[in-house]
């Protein structure tokens, strides 16, 4: 399902179903959580196809940075251990915790918590209404998290993120995005809606949703110990490899295989809406 | 051609001179015994312990007495001494005055009680300041290093840490250097890497692309990140917030990547021109374009083509 058909079908009804707490009711997030996959699986877990851009918001720069994107890359030793941002993680496969940390005396929540398995990546959300760091400070993977209730829905917002990819198949996020995102659990179930405003590489906000189920197997919290190596031996230093522009053998293989057009598998802001597929209806594939 | 190249690297100097005079400064703890100072032209690395603070640049003229003061609030001690990544005057416009009113006040060979901390640089910088290098009107006196190397590295230990100057040649001009604090694990990128735009190279002061993107890979050479491949080395860009590996790597990658699609296109029979139409930098600019409006991405895009031109 793309971006644009989760946003429609699940996110919104889900956040209905939140606004039906009673108002002031914060909840309790804490646990582990195993994350459903049914939604956009086939990106999720087999992994996204090259060029699949489809129904993605993707800018033009955006689509240049990713067909002159070779995956081979991946081979350079400094890459080889880069990590899903907070805009992306919770589309992999992963289990979630989440705790809370008190003040000892007070009892007064500073932070929520979360460790994110795939990457062993952990994740605070400052609740104590400190400011965001200053622009000079350092980009993390996960960047600076501030958190506020709005009822029983924990509202977050993120920034300070690292460069990192919308798909892990070449389509960049860059390091000024802003994440905004809504927790809000609703019994053994926590879902996840995902906003992601990207001035460098989205023309309109990216909206994804997840779902995680609670779970008593806090054991599949697995470790993730990534150590580079070299890769190519011989290889000249600095080299890194890439596509000129044009010249990127896949640009038609997601779109030949699926018999869809290719100006749809490139994505863009109009390929979210059901207008381009109108427009689409007497097209064939290239 | 030079002349454009030229003018635009006057340009940068002046306005970056010019922003700075406006801007409150801001110290920011980089880790262990390094902190940067924000807002004084380019940026300031400062390295505090007990032999005195050790200053990694010195900001634009006009600045000084905010630095000073900035520097002050971090050590009492005087300042040690002064390292200049580069010659342009937003990294050097401080050293006369800091030097002098800020810095250790030594005997022997500058003489009893006179305030006066060491300025490090490569040979290049103190040649192209002295006028001796290029057709550039000499720098006065005071900003001029006393301490320079010519080789690949000069060394010291100072504050408990063994501090490596490393040449990056022909990269962001003739005369950079990388400081390298081993024990606080920091890394002053000099003129090498800035975050705030496609990287200025100043062709007619000796840069060139290729040996930019040397000075990147010895940064990268040099960092050994922390698990999950963040933090560990920490490096300072003379522009712009503070970066670890993957910062600089996409960075660099950024930079290969241009290169690369200008000499292919050079290889071509493509003109300067032609090439520009093209827009090799398009999936950067939205990042990097705005940045600066006294270097553009057409003014790194000539450097590119002329620095290729001029490669052996």
């Amino acid at each position: 399902m793309t971006e644009r058909g989760k946003r429609g079908t699940w996110g919104v009804p889900l956040l209905l179903l939140a606004w039906l707490v009673p108002a002031g009711a914060q909840s309790d997030l804490t646990g582990v959580y195993g994350a459903r996959y049914s939604e956009d699986y086939a990106e999720r877990i087999p992994g996204p196809a090259l060029a699949d851009f489809l129904g993605l918001p993707m800018n033009d720069a955006a689509r240049q940075w990713a067909l002159s994107w070779d995956p081979a890359r991946y081979t350079l030793p400094e890459h080889q251990c880069q990590v899903h941002t907070a805009a992306y993680i919770y589309r992999g496969p992963l289990q979630l915790r989440i705790w809370e940390e008190r003040d000892p005396a007070s009892q007064e929540l500073i932070a929520i918590k979360q460790y994110i398995s795939t990457y062993e990546q952990e994740r605070t959300i400052w609740m104590d209404g400190r400011e965001h760091p200053s622009p000079n400070a350092p980009h993390t993977w996960m960047g600076f998290s501030t958190g506020e209730w709005n009822g029983p829905t924990l509202t977050v917002t993120t920034t300070h993120i690292k460069q990192g990819w919308h798909r892990r198949n070449g389509f960049p996020s860059g390091d000024r995005l802003t994440l905004r995102e809504h927790f809000f659990r609703h019994g053994d179930y926590l879902t996840h809606v995902n906003v992601v405003d990207d001035p460098d590489y989205l023309s309109e906000p990216l909206i994804k949703t997840n779902n995680f189920v609670l779970t008593t197997n806090a054991s599949a919290n697995w470790l993730w110990p990534c150590e580079y190596v070299v890769e190519v031996d011989g290889r000249a230093q600095g080299v890194v490899p890439h596509y000129l522009p044009g010249e990127n053998p896949f640009v038609e293989e997601f779109a030949r295989r699926h018999g869809l057009p290719l100006e749809a598998t490139l994505g863009g802001p109009e390929t979210m809406y059901p207008e381009f597929m109108e427009s689409l209806r007497d097209a064939r594939p290239d | 051609m030079h002349g454009r190249t030229s003018l635009a690297a006057v340009l940068l100097i002046g306005l970056c001179s010019a922003a700075a005079a406006a801007q409150e400064l801001e110290i920011l703890h980089v880790q262990n015994n390094v902190y940067a100072i924000f807002g004084a032209g380019g940026n300031i690395i400062v390295q505090v312990g007990s032999e005195g603070p050790v200053i990694v640049d010195s900001g634009s003229a006009g600045r000084s007495q905010d630095i000073m003061e900035a520097v002050a609030t971090l050590s009492d001690r005087p300042i040690r001494g002064i390292i200049n990544t580069h010659v342009h005057a937003d990294h050097v416009g401080g050293n006369e005055i800091i030097s002098t009113t800020a810095g250790f006040a030594s005997g022997g060979t500058t003489g009893a009680g006179r305030r006066d901390a060491t300025i490090y640089a490569h040979e290049n910088l103190l040649l192209r300041m002295s006028g001796a290098l290029g057709d550039g009107e000499p720098m006065p006196v005071g900003l001029w290093p006393g301490n320079t190397y010519f080789n690949d590295v000069k060394e010291l230990f100072v504050n408990g840490e063994a501090i490596q100057i490393l040449h990056a040649p022909r990269a962001h001009t003739d005369g950079d250097s990388i400081v390298f604090f081993r024990r606080s694990d920091v890394i002053a990128a000099g003129g090498v890497y800035s975050n705030t735009g496609f990287p200025v190279i100043d062709v007619p002061r000796g840069g060139t692309i290729d040996g930019l993107i040397a000075g990147l890979n010895t940064i990268l050479d040099i960092i050994i990140p922390a698990p999950t491949q963040e933090r560990g080395t920490m490096v300072v860009p003379a522009h712009g917030r503070i970066a670890d590996e993957h910062d600089v790597l996409e960075y660099r990658d950024m930079v290969v990547i241009v290169r690369d699609r200008v000499r292919a296109m050079i290889d071509d029979g493509m003109t300067l021109d032609e090439i520009q139409d093209a827009n090799p930098t398009f999936e950067y600019d939205p990042r990097y374009a705005a940045g600066s409006a006294f270097w553009t991405k057409e003014d790194f895009v000539e450097a590119v083509y002329t620095s290729l031109a001029q490669a052996p």
